[in-house]
Formats: C-alpha cells, structure tokens, sequence
C-alpha cells in the first residue's frame, strides 16, 4: 500500500547525494534527544509540525546576529544581506518546485494565508452568482472555510467530491460534478487527517477540461516527496514552511503567471507598489504586488534553509523508510483488539488515524503523552471526514523522515498501558 | 511531573463507564448544550427545576472519560439543591480545578477527584464543559463553550 509509486513525482537522488542515513538524519534533529515526563520522546505529531534541524537552526541563529535589517529599503550593507537572503530563498524554492520562474512563487505566512490569497485574489474579481467551487470530502477547514466566505460573497456554490470508505476520493462522482459552472476545484495533495495522496495529476487535467483553475493544498505532501508543479500542470500551489523543517509564520502561493499578473492585490501597504499618490497609486510587479508590509525575514531564511536541508538527503529512500515505518505502524495498531484504523487509500502517506473502542482519543492522548509520546488526538481540522466516518476524532501519529520503528514499538506499549487503563 | 494515576482514578472511571442520570429528561425546564471545539465534545443537560429547587437533572453526549465523569458526579452532585446552592457549587468547583497544582484548595467531596485535572491544564476544559452547561442552562441560554 505504501511503497513509491507514480503518484508520486520522486526525483531522483543527484549522484552528490549519500544514501538515506536514519542514524544521521536523527542526529541532525536536538529536539528529538530531549525526554517528556522523564522518558525520550517519541514525536509522532509530525503533520502539525514538524521539528528543525540544526542547519535551520543555525540559520535562524546567523540571520539574527549578523544579518537582520528590512528588505528593498535601504541601500545599505545589512538591507543588502537581508534581501539577499530574503530572495536567495525564493530562488531556492522555484527550483525546489520546478517552477519556471522566480515571480511564480509569492511568500505566506502560510498555507492558509495562500489559500486565502487565492480566494480574495482570484475568487473575488472573477467568480460570480451560480459559479462553482469544487472541493473534497478530505480537506483541511482551511481548505473549506475561505471558499464557503467566497460563497457568502458572490452568491457562488460549494460543491464537495465524496469519499468511499477508504478514504479515496470517487473519481468518476469528482468528474460529474465539472461542469461550465465550475470555476475552481481546491483540493488537497494529501490529507492531513486520514494520509491519503489524491490523483491529483488526473484531478487536475480533467477540471482543465471543464475549463476550471485548479488550487492544490500541498502542505502533507511538500515535507515527503518532491514536487514538480509544471509536470502537476497546477495553478496554484500552496504549502507551509513549518511542515518540512522550517520555522512557523512563513509559506508560498506559487501561482501561474498569466493569473498573478491578472488578479488584484490581496493586501494593501509597502512593498506592494510602484508608485502612491492621493489620486492614484501604482502596484508593483508579481510577486511583490502580493507581499505587502516588512515580512517574516528571519522566517523566509530558515525556510531557504529547509529547502536547503532537504536537497541535501537521500529523498527518494527517505520516503521509502517512512513507508517502511507507516507500514509496520499499521500492522502492529492492526494486531490491537480494539483498534480501528480509518483511512486504508491504496496511495498514502505519513499518516496513521485509528480509534479504540471504548476509549476517547482525548484520554488516550494524555495517556500516550505521559509515555513521551506526542500524538494528536481530535477531529484534526477536518471535521467533514470525522462525519464521513460517523465519529467525533481519531489518534494520529503522523510521521516525518526521523521516524523509526522503535518509536512505533513505544506507540503500541503506550497504547497497551491505555487499554489497562480502560480495561 | 504529573501523575497519570491523580487523573484517572477509579471514581473517574467508574463514572465513566457508568454515567450516572445518563438520559434525556423531556420534562425539564432548562436545558442546554456544551460544546468543547477543541476536541468535539457535545453535551446535552436536562434540568428539571420546580420552584427554586433542581428535582431532577440528567445528560446525554458524547465525550472524554473526564467529561463524562464530571457530567456524571454533576448530576448527582446538584440535584435535590436549590438553584443558588448549584450556582455557589459552579464557583466552588471551577476554582478548584482552576488553582495551581501546588496550591491547597477546599475538599469538595467527590467532586475533589477531578482536582487532579490541575496537572493536565489541556484537560481543565474536559472536567468544566458540563458546569459551565450548567451554568447556561439555569440562566436559560442554549448553548455552552469552553471557549
């Protein structure tokens, strides 16, 4: 169910790069030698956030101490490094997308906040009364709520793609609902709650067809395999810094030209014009008619940072141990009595959602967290799929490439401790 | 470090596999609905209240063994007492579960095994939703939030 398969866009190791080395990945990470309620700590909440390594780290550090000052202001030497580092980063992150061009990719603070762009950007300058959103039963509420306040606004409609009970979106009902009306499809690379990775290669080609923009929530996917946005054939692409090892408060919108260049700004303020007068005032060129204000600098450094980190692994056998750890994970909470898993895709990853019966996932939780164990436990900002499966949340570990199957035997003990508990 | 055992002590379990006044109450003159967003918790109280004295209250939802538990231990701990006595008791309860660990507070009987919620301050909520629905209820508003 898990190994490497065509879904997803795995580019190949550069012949620099050594093989996947879980030893020394771990070492890369401090906070995963710290101990919780005096025991080591098992972090298995890696779809929330997931933890830095020391390069990123160090880079926060330096930018700090010796590089700080406001971007595209000053002409002097600090301005300089910052906005250096500042669109250094972006840089970086094109490549990292395969992006063709550096103004494809507009800065966040996040997921979210790219979602948001997109939905004040595109869906209200050029969505109407009676036109269509399509999203799936598996997205994250941030991936609902801006299209249903899009909805309120224009007099538009929210359509939903269902799921089956795997957790897999229906492909021929998805292909139904496409019609002339529809103006958008939003819909997720992976879902944060059940781990499933969407046919998004296919979703995509067939809402072209009916003539739609496509937005697609990359944030489960970007911290487990590469992506390729012009082989994806997306019009956005959005994604979160702090889910692939770097820090909070900073994401990307990377977006199709033609579109940026056509939709009004987001947010009025500096940075974002060219020229302002009382009568008349100019914006400045994509991306920075999207970014206005003094962004998250030190953020966009780390990020760089990240993206750095990550070019430099084995990627294509880090993805391999974690579905090596996702598999074994799913065997043994299978082996529990009481437990059962939700979410069973064909194509998934890093994301392992199950209940026990008779036990609150709440309870479990602090249970597992007294046994260093960090896991989330609730409806996960998701709260369609938990009344898709007729329960109120799950326990999810989710998995990151420092994950090992000694954690997972931690897990399941823990687990065996909270059905002593409730026995 | 907290002591998982101060948590989950039998009493708490108890109450939780066997919820006491665990129905619905179609006579009841208040009623309302707890909602704990943070975990999707949901609590529907009945309070019968005839004069100024609560002869009956019960609950039905879904919830944490501690939610349920402090449900549970409410019911029983209310009923039979006037309106105001069940008010003093809300102020009473939230200030124990809400004062510091290594702070004294008063005994309040049973209801002082969910005292233990003061080590795990993300579960302070589970143990107050049904008071604060309580609360609701007996002021006639329809709904409670934890937050």
């Amino acid at each position: 169910m898990n190994a490497a398969t065509s879904l997803k866009t795995v580019v190949g190791s550069a012949a620099s790069t050594a093989p996947f080395d879980l030893v020394r990945i771990r070492a890369d990470f401090p906070i995963l030698e710290i101990t919780v309620n005096g025991k080591p700590l098992a972090y298995l909440d890696n779809a929330a956030s997931a933890q830095m390594p020391q390069p990123v780290l160090d880079r926060l550090v330096q930018y700090q101490t010796r590089e700080h000052a406001n971007i595209h202001r000053a002409v002097h030497y600090l301005s300089e490094t910052a906005t250096a580092a500042y669109e250094g980063a972006r840089r970086k992150i094109q490549r990292f997308l395969n992006a063709r061009e550096e103004r494809e990719v507009i800065y966040t603070r996040g997921t979210t906040d790219a979602i948001n762009l997109v939905m004040h950007g595109y869906g209200r300058a050029f969505l109407g009364k009676d036109d269509e959103i399509i999203v799936s039963q598996l997205e994250h509420h941030s991936n609902i709520v801006p299209w249903q306040l899009l909805c309120e606004q224009t007099g538009a409609r929210l359509r939903v793609a269902a799921i089956n009970d795997a957790g897999e979106v229906e492909l021929e009902q998805y292909s139904a609902l496409l019609s002339p009306r529809t103006k958008i499809v939003a819909i997720g690379h992976v879902s944060n709650a059940l781990g499933t990775i969407n046919p998004i290669g296919e979703m995509i080609e067939r809402a072209h067809g009916a003539g739609a923009v496509v937005l697609v929530d990359g944030a489960q996917a970007v911290p487990h395999f590469a992506v390729d946005v012009q082989s994806l054939d997306c019009d956005f692409y959005a994604f979160s810094s702090h889910k692939m090892f770097g820090p909070t408060g900073v994401g990307v919108l990377y977006g199709r030209p033609s579109l940026l260049d056509a939709m009004p700004p987001y947010q009025g303020g500096g940075d974002m014009i060219a020229s302002v007068t009382f009568e008349r005032t100019e914006y400045n060129v994509v991306p920075y008619k999207f970014e206005a204000g003094t962004p998250n600098i030190a953020g966009v450094a780390g990020f760089g940072a990240a993206i750095d980190y990550l070019s430099s692994i084995d990627r294509r056998g880090a993805l391999a141990h974690e579905d090596d750890v996702l598999a074994y994970a799913t065997e043994r909470v299978s082996e529990i009595p009481n437990a059962t898993i939700f979410g069973n895709a064909r194509h998934k990853t890093g994301v392992l959602s199950f209940v026990l019966e008779g036990v609150h996932p709440h309870d479990a939780g602090t249970i597992l967290d007294s046994e260093g164990v960090a896991v989330r436990t609730g409806q996960h900002c998701a709260q369609p799929i938990m009344d898709r499966f007729g329960i109120t949340a799950t326990i999810r570990a989710s998995l990151a490439i420092y994950n090992t199957r000694d954690e997972i035997d931690v897990l399941v003990r823990a687990l065996e401790r909270v059905r002593g508990v409730f026995a | 470090m907290s002591d998982l055992s101060d948590l989950y002590q039998e009493v708490i379990l108890d109450h939780n596999r066997r919820p006491r006044n665990f129905r619905a109450l179609e006579s009841a003159t208040h009623r309302a609905e707890g909602y704990n967003p943070l975990c999707g918790d949901r609590l529907n109280l009945y309070v019968q209240v005839d004069g100024d004295v609560i002869t009956d209250v019960a609950f039905q939802g879904t919830g944490c063994a501690i939610s349920k538990a402090s449900a549970s231990l409410m019911t029983d701990a209310v009923k039979g007492h006037t309106v105001g006595e069940a008010r003093e008791l809300f102020e009473r309860f939230h200030h124990v579960v809400t004062t510091p660990p290594d702070q004294p507070v008063e005994d309040l009987g049973k209801l002082s095994v969910l005292a233990g919620v003061r080590e795990f301050p993300v579960r302070v909520k589970c143990a107050s939703l049904a008071w604060h629905t309580l609360k609701a209820a007996l002021a006639r508003e329809q709904r409670a939030s934890t937050e």
